[in-house]
């Protein structure tokens, strides 16, 4: 039977645009200072990257680049960055928030170009597993054995059976 | 005919959006056509407010720091009002994760009752023993 | 009831779009977002983090700043809440296999 992920074409150029789509997403957060964009966005991308390859290959297939379990887990990560960014700097007698408190040994506006990049990059991280847990989570456990793939090619009925249009050429099979 | 694209024809545009909506939620009877009404009242906000944050001849908020030395005088008259923006794109993130969970209820109630028709789901919820 | 529900749509339409009337130009400089100085003399906030954004964080983007450095508490709170959004999914939609 054949499964519901088996186009090749969709498949593959799913998977050739993924890296391409993940490689801006990083360059939208990093360049939030220089340009429009920041944390919000660049998660937002990312998590359209993972939710690319699981509409178009599979979810059994796309646990080899973002698991099930790892949503919510990744997303609170990324909500302790941003805390932990806001609490270090009250060990060094700065207000909560403050990034001038921060060690790093730089002038205070430096420091604070290092706090808005390190928060957003927490934020970005949230954004994104967060987004991937909630199409996970809505999607719900997947049924029976998890079929298709692009390891498996799967013959949806033999050559002979089936009748073609009149200039039907001859392929091989399978 | 200048003044009509500078003036105030977006907060009518957006006021239409948000009439738009509301019919939605309040006259359609499947629960997913009122998210989708809902969405499109949070969309008609998000312009109103992105659009009252411009001046005459302002620039994106972003400094320009190739041209001259960096540290120049700015004049706060010479770009947008960046504060909408701020706060409006935090009003998107909340807009999606309330979506996200009002699927996820939706779904648990297409679980119990089966149906997603607002009239059949009183109809059952008045008939249950309470 | 579902004329009530129109003439109700109609007035608040209605009501919209006179008090769309009575509203500053947008861009008007001297509407209260976008004044130099707000009522009471303090200097307007927008016009603050305009001014002051490339000197206090070395960045030139006004938005990030405002966003990441002058407002980090509401930023901090939205996080929060996305991620609290992930929880009640995950919280609704589970079911564990006892």
């Amino acid at each position: 039977m054949r499964s519901y992920y088996d186009d090749r074409i969709v498949a593959l150029s799913a998977r050739l645009v993924t890296p391409f789509i993940q490689l801006f997403a990083l360059y939208v957060v990093f360049h939030g200072h220089y340009s429009p964009g920041g944390g919000f966005q660049g998660g937002a991308m990312l998590a359209a990257s993972f939710l690319l390859i699981r509409l178009s290959i599979g979810t059994a297939a796309a646990q080899s680049q973002f698991q099930r379990s790892w949503g919510t887990p990744v997303s609170s990560i990324g909500a302790l960055v941003f805390l932990g960014a806001g609490l270090i700097v009250m060990f060094f007698g700065f207000n909560f928030l403050d990034y001038a408190g921060l060690p790093l040994g730089l002038s205070d506006p430096e420091l604070r170009n290092a706090g808005i990049l390190a928060i957003e990059l927490g934020v970005a991280v949230t954004v994104a597993a967060t987004l991937t847990a909630i199409y996970d989570d809505l999607v719900g456990e997947p049924l029976g054995p998890l079929a298709g793939g692009l390891d498996e090619p799967t013959v949806v009925a033999e050559a002979d059976q089936v009748e073609g249009p009149e200039w039907d050429v001859e392929f091989g099979n399978g | 005919m200048a003044e009509f694209w500078d003036g105030g024809y977006a907060y009518y545009a957006t006021a239409l959006l948000l009439v738009i909506g509301l019919y939605a939620i309040l006259v359609k009877r499947n629960l997913v056509k009122k998210l989708i009404g809902l969405n499109i009242v949070q969309a008609a906000i998000i312009l109103m407010w992105v659009a009252s944050a411009t001046r005459p001849d302002a620039t994106v908020p972003v400094l320009d720091t190739h041209g001259e030395q960096g540290k120049q005088v700015v004049d706060a008259t010479d770009y947008l009002n960046p504060l909408p923006h701020t706060l409006m794109l935090t009003a998107i993130v909340v807009g999606v994760a309330t979506t996200g969970v009002a699927f996820a209820l939706l779904i648990s109630i297409y679980r119990r009752y089966g149906t997603l028709d607002e009239a059949e789901l009183l109809e059952q919820m008045r008939g249950e023993p309470q | 009831m579902r004329h009530l529900t129109l003439i109700v749509l109609i007035a608040f339409a209605g009501l919209l779009f006179y008090g769309i009337g009575h509203v500053p130009d947008r861009g008007a400089l001297d509407s209260p977002p976008n004044a130099a100085e707000s009522a009471v003399g303090s200097p307007n906030a927008a016009a603050y983090y305009v001014e002051n954004a490339y000197l206090d964080a070395e960045t030139p983007n006004m938005v990030t700043v405002t966003l990441a450095d002058y407002r980090s508490f509401d930023t901090l709170g939205e996080t929060v809440v996305v991620f609290t959004a992930g929880m009640a999914c995950a919280l609704v939609l589970r079911r564990s296999r006892r």
